[in-house]
């Protein structure tokens, strides 16, 4: 189908990364059903270095194939690392998105990091709120 | 194997439609306008077309007037109305929730100009009733426009009573009947409509051509200026490959309207049987009152697009009310004029047969899609919330 990269179809069709960790440290969890995208991801921690990650997706094939290809690239890196992941390179490691379909990518970032503020937030660790934007300030919602 | 239930969408042209086409980009390439002999030989064939649109919607050749397609008839058919009922002092029209965009765009566009318009609720047996449209007439209604069938859904409603109500008004009518023509019976006359719009590439014609049925003497306003085709009411060298390749699928679909829909209708409802098992889903449309080829479902706790991705995947071609797949952000507004919420309304998957489906593509498609709808859950935050209680299931 045109109206995907290869890589999206291929993480789309084969996600990496799906499910639910029973016992993670941090979960974050975005969007709504009425806007038609939610996401959640649960993230292991052990010693600030993330050992596993799952996530969960209701949304389109974008939506999917940007939670597997944003859990890929923060599975096995540090939590800086991951604070440090962009939804552009999400989109970009897809080979690119759509133009309307961009938010899927920013989704995706942010539930990383609502993932990551929740275990700052178990773990009592200090952290600046303007790293973890809201989900609204995409206006995807609006 | 490719399994092709998008009909509602376009359908595949007929080889009766494409070689009544063939000659007319061939040998008789005349304008219609011309007053030699190979102009005079497509005037014959646009004449000929024409008499046979007629024929099968029951009305006067002269009666019928070639365009692009519905959207184009739609326009004209609305704004026609609206600059006549301007001119007595009435600017009010009567159309429901779920019209296809080309009527309701053009109803936003005069509403602008100080046109009011009243939405019939569509949610009571995800259709309308005449008794609706009766007690919504004004004094100063200018027009009553409602679709024949809706396009999603598959509702087919009350034309010829809504038609009797508008006669006793004096109130114009005029259906969007897109998605019936070549499917279902249709008599202008007896319905008591006054303007229809057509297009061929949903009964095997070809693409970019349609038509508007008007009511003689009901003066049409042009959309498309710059010539004295259609009797003046449609410029435009006329599309006579089009034309011709349009009146002979509809010839062939009126012809056989009573084996398709015994054929079609009998693999909709095994469709319809066989999905209506899938947990916690729901059909769309007016069950009794139907389209022949019409299966349109809400799943819970998926979206719409992944879901045609994934069947796309297995070979099967469908379609949905889906957000995501238009480009636009919200959900069908058919289907949440019918009463269906965000959540459920993103869920959504429209199969629309024709007569070349086949039984043993209904049993593909009932292997598949609760198969993939599973998947889809699996992997979906929502249907976890609502397996566990988190959440509260709608369907």
């Amino acid at each position: 189908m045109a109206l995907y990269s290869e890589k999206v179809m291929d993480h789309f069709t084969h996600p990496r990364n799906v499910g639910v960790i029973e016992d993670a440290n941090g979960v974050g969890e975005v969007g709504n059903a009425k806007c038609g995208d939610i996401m959640k991801i649960y993230l292991k921690i052990e010693n600030e270095i993330i050992v596993d990650v799952k996530f969960e997706t209701f949304g389109c094939g974008s939506a999917i194939a940007s939670s597997s290809m944003a859990t890929e690239m923060i599975k096995g890196k540090s939590i800086h690392e991951a604070m440090q992941l962009t939804n552009k390179a999400v989109a970009e490691a897809l080979d690119g998105l759509p133009a309307h379909k961009l938010h899927c990518s920013v989704l995706a970032e942010e539930a990383i990091k609502n993932a990551l503020k929740d275990y700052y937030d178990r773990n009592g660790l200090p952290y600046d709120e303007k790293d973890f934007p809201d989900c609204e300030h995409c206006g995807h919602c609006d | 194997m490719t399994v092709y239930v998008d009909n509602a969408a376009t359908t595949k042209m007929s080889q009766t439609a494409i070689d009544a086409m063939l000659p007319y980009m061939t040998t008789i390439y005349g304008n219609p306008s011309s007053l030699h002999s190979v102009g005079q030989e497509a005037k014959e064939a646009l004449d000929a077309a024409r008499q046979t649109v007629a024929d099968c919607l029951g009305c006067e050749p002269r009666e019928i007037i070639f365009t692009s397609g519905g959207s184009e008839a739609d326009n004209q058919a609305i704004v026609s109305a609206a600059r006549l009922g301007e001119r007595k002092g009435k600017k009010h029209i009567i159309s429901t929730a779920f019209e296809h965009h080309a009527v309701l765009h053009t109803l936003k566009k005069l509403e602008k100009e100080g046109f009011e318009v009243t939405l019939l609720d569509v949610r009571e047996g995800h259709n309308v009733t005449a008794r609706q449209v009766k007690d919504a007439i004004r004094p100063d209604t200018c027009l009553v426009t409602t679709m024949y069938a809706n396009n999603e859904i598959g509702s087919v409603l009350p034309i010829a009573e809504i038609g009797a109500v508008c006669k006793e008004a004096g109130v114009p009518f005029h259906t969007d009947a897109v998605q019936a023509v070549g499917h279902l019976h249709i008599n202008v006359k007896e319905q008591n409509i006054d303007m229809l719009s057509l297009s061929a590439h949903k009964f095997h014609g070809p693409k970019g051509v349609g038509a508007l049925y008007v009511r003689k003497g009901f003066p049409l306003v042009n959309i498309i200026e710059g010539g004295a085709q259609e009797r003046g009411k449609r410029a435009g060298t006329e599309n006579i490959p089009g034309i011709c390749g349009m009146a002979a699928a509809m010839k062939e679909a009126c012809d056989h309207i009573d084996e398709n829909a015994a054929k079609v209708s009998a693999m909709r409802d095994k469709l319809i049987e066989g999905l209506s098992k899938i947990p916690h889903c729901a059909v769309n449309g007016d069950l009794k009152n139907r389209l022949p080829g019409n299966v349109s479902f809400c799943f819970e706790g998926i979206e719409g697009e992944s879901l045609l991705l994934l069947l796309d995947a297995k070979g099967i071609c469908a379609s949905s009310g889906s957000a995501c797949t238009s480009g636009s952000l919200d959900p069908s507004h058919v289907l949440l004029a019918i009463g269906r919420v965000h959540d459920v309304a993103h869920g959504s998957l429209r199969l629309s047969l024709c007569e070349w489906n086949t039984m043993e593509e209904m049993d593909y498609i009932l292997k598949e899609v609760p198969e993939v709808v599973q998947y889809l859950r699996n992997m979906s935050p929502v249907w976890r919330d609502l397996q566990t209680g988190k959440r509260a299931y709608i369907l």
